[in-house]
């Protein structure tokens, strides 16, 4: 044993030790340390160092609220993990842990410089400095603030371990596994109530467990001997689910909670596996019970960060959980009557303790105690100074006026090797408040307390400012009881000894001789902001205390100021001169503590991220080396690259073929929907902007559907199947808004309509044949039928069947050129398209992917909606009048068509660009102006789709300018960043104007 | 995340729907008969009250039906659902 081990206790095996490193040197601990307790029982404190002054610090308390102890672990490797708190670490066999914020080491830090200059940082710092000279930004300010600063490393290679999720329902959750904790989950899990109990500790039982004062006796017993043999009858509950490791991470709206699992963080790295590491829990629950507990609140004098300066209540954990005393030479510094358990512990340990108290005197039993035992307490007296570098060495008290507002008397200096400071309590209230509940102000002891609205959660123990044991053992089995509607439990008789606090004092800053410009009185040690800074915030004009929070940067360090909250709306109260009770506290959001990404995401990673649509074409693209394109979750062929060809030259090859002989699409991609129902044609004329109700049955017809607001929403062929049935497509990726607008419109606006959606998308495959050579194609495929002009003209459609399977073949193009789609079931989609390509063999008939096909509509001046446009165009900008029907009385957005903004002339409109050099292709995207030289230069317009076209052998763009309806002929510039392009509006449609070629 | 009670498939979790804004919007049967203000009050005027609201939810990844429900925006409580056409609650 070290010599700080000073205890044997239940919960840590001294026969089994566990070697780990700190800083590349190996130390030794017990199964079940924790890091730092590990550390401490090493001798040593220094961790780290602070962020903005780089000030040596060391460990300060036993839980998550520890704002200094901020570790790397296991550095360098893909399972590294920055920012852990040292004392929730639970120490593993070859645990690697280093210190942060530190450059070149630990010991020796550069960044320490910023203490000496320390008068230069005030608070806002970051706002006021480093604005100039603006050269100096790149070169000098940035590099050295990477290098010295920032919290840890994040890993640099993907990380191995599996991240569950789970969902649960129970009827009780309790969050927490102290005393009220337990006292909760027996009466509800007694009851016949489903109960789960989850605590952030691996074992149940709170700061309660390891209470062996004699003051604080439960039924005749120790209280932590009872709570003992509470927790071993709660274990035998058949429906109660007990969770430990388990951390409570948000607690939302209507009893949905998630909390943190850790499952393999605490084994040996040889022992994880590659198992789940960490599960996320997403209950809802009927009713919950906050039983969070409160933090001890640190005191705020000058120099209260040194290493060695620890909270007073996590003193005695470290005492009577892990049997490590953290200094031999203690001095308590206290407001209240709690730290003298602390005391009193290290006392009867034969370690030498004294007392410094702000107090005038406490009539407690717990102070009696610690007098009779004989401890020094120095009364009404404050800690004026501290002293030692790395270490804390001494301290200077001086004595409190009458009204504690200053100090007086001479300084009084007192050698020390650890000083405990407690300021008090802080009932976790982060979670009643996450749920949307409100706080009241209680100002005997200065503390927000839950104000008790909700039917469906409650706080019990010291999360409810419930402080002392009889209090919490009683008001927890009664509140329980009301809240479950519960008559009886085993604890109504139950009988309470404790010490009972009756002198009350809190000083929120502590008085000094020296000037408070001089002092550093810390209140936030992760961010290093001091009551100075919140006291200049306040003289600079702030006043909010979430703008004085922003501006100091107070409680937003990874701690969420878990230990300064309270001290900095204290500070500011006293400075203002108002009441703490009306100022508010800044909002409590969560996570509570820091969750991993991993345990965010879950399983959802890598294939798994999200759904991948694949058509039942896919594998032959694959096995034609198909170079993919993801639309929406589709997975859809972009172009296929024949020998080492590029995006380029394929999609000129492609395009060239398409219009020479043949080429081959699947669209199965593309939405559909199944309309049927006695009113389907007039939906049809209510949703798109042309007339339906003459449609011939067998014939198809092309769509365009706007928003109510007039802009092009989709666009798709619909075509006519039956009397009273229509098969409508949709963009690839607009398909599902598509339906659920059209949903919408049935279902709220014109609920008399006689019409039923169905998506169809995956039911059928669509191989799209186009060409001057598709005609004989078809006739190689379906033999018996006729493809005249005059028996299957263009916009028809036609049941077939090949291979004995129906399919349904449509004579529609989006290319401009003759073509055909065909329809079959989807398990037939591959063997139809295999057949096609068969048939289509002796025409060199290519498959092309959708970059050809968006060129070759571009050809056309055929528009892509989503490309061309971006939800501001009407079908007037698109110069698309023709499908805006005149005589329908009303479609969706019509009325929009003609309000005063959209009638506007100087709107976008669609045009064709040249390029005067027909080799320059336009980026799209690219800015197009009217005059280079006018400053600043007004854009008018930009490219929306550029190619180049190899059958008109010249580069070829649609844009939308403004005006451009009226501008064509017009020299325009494309400024691009080395030169400036000079284009020419055109015509949209650049190729075969007179659709020759649909019937060619 | 709100358990809401579809009025056709029971208690769900929130994540199966999706919010349509303000509900008892009714489209105008004449639009072409609306000045300018008129029709850009249907379009684009919602009111996003702090207090009790009346919206329009969809079960998206459930029963595909659309409905109404009062909620109250300042605390997430949720009064009443109740199908489409019929009428308001009075809260
Ligand atoms: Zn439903």
């Amino acid at each position: 044993m070290t010599k700080y081990r000073i205890n044997k206790t239940r919960f840590v095996d001294q026969t089994k030790t566990v070697s780990f490193t700190f800083d590349c040197k190996e130390y030794h601990g017990f199964k079940g340390d924790t890091l730092a307790s590990a550390l401490l029982s090493n001798g040593i404190h220094l961790v780290g160092r602070s962020f903005k002054y780089h000030r040596p610090r060391g460990i300060m308390s036993c839980g998550s609220e520890e704002p200094n102890a901020i570790c790397q672990i296991n550095a360098d490797t893909n399972l590294t993990e920055p920012n852990v708190r040292a004392t929730e670490v639970e120490l593993y066999e070859g645990l690697r842990a280093s210190s942060q914020n530190c450059w070149p080491s630990l010991n020796f830090d550069i960044g320490g410089i910023n203490n000496l200059i320390s008068p230069f940082i005030p608070a806002g710092f970051y706002y006021k400095t480093f604005m100039w000279p603006k050269s100096f930004w790149k070169k000098i300010y940035e590099p050295l603030i990477r290098l010295s600063a920032g919290l840890g490393k994040s890993p640099s290679q993907p990380d191995p371990d599996i991240y569950d999720h789970k969902h649960e329902h129970c009827d009780v959750l309790i969050i927490g596994g102290g005393i009220s904790g337990i006292i909760s989950a027996k009466i509800a899990a007694k009851n016949n109530l489903k109960t789960i109990l989850i605590e952030d500790k691996n074992i149940l039982g709170g700061s309660t467990i390891y209470q062996n004062n004699k003051n604080f006796i439960i039924d005749n017993k120790k209280s932590n001997e009872w709570l003992m043999n509470e927790i071993s009858e709660l274990e035998k509950l058949d429906n109660l689910i007990i969770k430990t490791r388990t951390s409570l991470a948000a607690f939302h709206s209507y009893n949905y909670l998630l909390a943190k699992e850790n499952i393999s963080d605490h084994l040996p790295l040889d022992k994880k596996n590659g198992d789940i590491r960490q599960r996320l829990w997403k209950i809802r629950a009927d009713k919950v019970i906050v039983a969070a507990g409160a933090i001890e609140r640190p005191l705020i004098f000058n120099n209260n960060d040194r290493p060695g300066i620890m909270l007073a209540n996590s003193v005695k954990r470290y005492l009577d959980f892990y049997g490590v005393s953290t200094g031999l030479n203690n001095i308590i510094f206290t407001n209240n009557d709690s730290a003298y358990e602390t005391a009193v512990s290290l006392f009867e340990k034969g370690i030498s303790v004294k007392i410094i108290d702000i107090r005038k005197k406490s009539s407690s039993n717990i102070v009696k105690n610690a007098e009779d035992l004989g401890i020094r307490i120095y009364w009404n007296s404050t800690v004026v100074n501290t002293f030692g570098y790395k270490k804390i060495k001494s301290i200077e008290i001086m004595n409190l006026s009458e009204d504690g507002s200053n100090v007086t008397g001479n300084k009084h200096k007192i050698q020390c090797d650890c000083l405990s400071i407690s300021g008090g309590w802080t009932p976790m209230v982060h979670m009643h408040t996450q749920s949307g509940g409100k706080l009241d102000f209680r100002e005997i002891d200065q503390v927000f307390v839950p104000s008790e609205k909700s039917e469906n959660h409650i706080n019990v123990g010291s999360c409810n400012g419930d402080f002392e044991l009889e209090e919490i053992v009683k008001n927890t089995n009664n509140k329980v009881k009301k809240f479950l509607n519960i008559s009886k439990s085993g604890f109504d008789k139950i009988s309470v000894l404790c010490s009972k606090e009756l002198e009350k004092k809190n000083i929120w800053l502590l008085p000094n001789t020296i000037s408070e410009s001089k002092t550093k009185s810390f209140i936030d040690f992760q961010n290093d902001s001091t009551a100075k800074d919140i006291k200049l915030a306040l003289r600079e004009g702030f006043k909010s205390i979430e703008h004085v929070k922003r501006y100091t940067t107070t409680g937003m360090a990874t701690d969420q100021g878990k230990l300064s909250n309270m001290h900095a709306l204290g500070i500011i109260a006293d400075t203002a001169g108002v009441k703490m009770g009306t100022l508010g506290t800044t909002t409590f959001r969560p996570p509570f503590t820091p969750l991993t990404f991993g345990a965010i995401v879950g399983r959802s990673v890598g294939k798994f991220f999200d759904v991948v649509r694949k058509t039942s074409i896919h594998e032959w693209h694959v096995q034609n080396n198909a170079k993919f394109e993801n639309v929406g979750q589709w997975k859809r062929p972009w172009y296929y690259p024949i020998n080492n060809e590029n995006l380029h030259e394929a999609v000129q090859r492609e395009s060239k073929t398409a219009r020479d002989s043949a080429g081959i699409l699947d669209a199965s991609t593309l939405g559909k929907i199944d309309i049927q129902g006695s009113d389907a044609s007039e939906f049809l004329n209510r949703v798109y902007t042309n007339a339906w109700s003459k449609l011939g049955i067998g014939k198809c017809r092309y769509g365009l559907m706007l928003n109510e607001d007039g802009m092009v929403y989709d666009d798709g062929v619909t075509t006519r199947l039956g009397e009273n049935h229509y098969l409508m497509t949709t963009t690839t990726g607009g398909a599902a808004n598509v339906l659920s607008k059209l949903e919408d419109y049935l279902q709220t606006e014109w609920p008399e309509l006689d019409v039923y959606l169905t998506s169809v998308t995956d039911h059928y495959s669509t191989a799209s044949i186009c060409g001057p050579n598709s005609k004989k194609i078809l006739k190689k495929l379906f033999p018996n039928k006729d493809f005249s002009d005059e028996a299957f003209p263009h916009m028809s459609y036609q049941d077939a069947i090949i291979d004995k399977i129906e399919c349904r073949i449509m004579r529609i193009s989006f290319t401009g050129e003759l073509s055909y789609e065909i329809n079959i079931e989807s398990k037939y989609g591959k063997s139809l398209w295999e057949n096609c390509i068969k048939a289509g063999e002796e025409y060199k008939i290519t498959p092309y992917g959708t970059e050809t096909m968006h060129l070759l509509r571009a050809e056309k001046g055929f528009i892509i909606v989503g490309q061309d446009t971006d939800g501001t165009m009407t079908p007037i900008d698109l110069q698309m009048d023709w499908i805006v029907s005149k005589k329908k009385y009303d479609f969706i957005g019509k009325r929009s068509l003609y309000r005063s903004d959209t009638i506007r002339e100087d709107r976008k409109q669609l045009v064709g660009l040249l390029t005067d050099d027909p080799n320059e292709i336009l980026e799209e995207g690219a800015q197009i102006v009217s005059e280079l030289d006018k400053k600043p230069v007004e854009m008018i317009g930009h490219v929306t789709s550029s190619y180049f076209s190899p059958n008109l052998n010249k580069s070829i763009a649609l844009a939308v300018v403004k005006g451009g309806k009226k501008m064509k002929g017009q020299k325009l510039f494309v400024p691009m960043e080395n030169k400036n392009i000079n284009v020419t509006v055109s015509d949209f449609i650049f190729l075969d104007k007179e659709n020759k070629r649909i019937n060619a | 995340m709100f358990v809401i009670n579809c009025p056709y498939c029971g208690e769900r979790d929130q994540s199966e729907f999706s919010c349509g804004g303000e509900a008892h919007i009714v489209r105008p049967k004449q639009p072409t008969e609306l000045s300018d203000d008129e029709w850009a009050e249907y379009l684009f005027m919602r009111k996003n009250i702090k207090g009790v609201q009346f919206e329009r939810w969809n079960h998206a990844h459930g029963c595909r039906k659309w409905f109404n429900m009062v909620r109250d925006t300042s605390n997430d409580k949720i009064h009443a659902v109740y199908k489409m056409g019929e009428k308001p609650p009075v809260i």
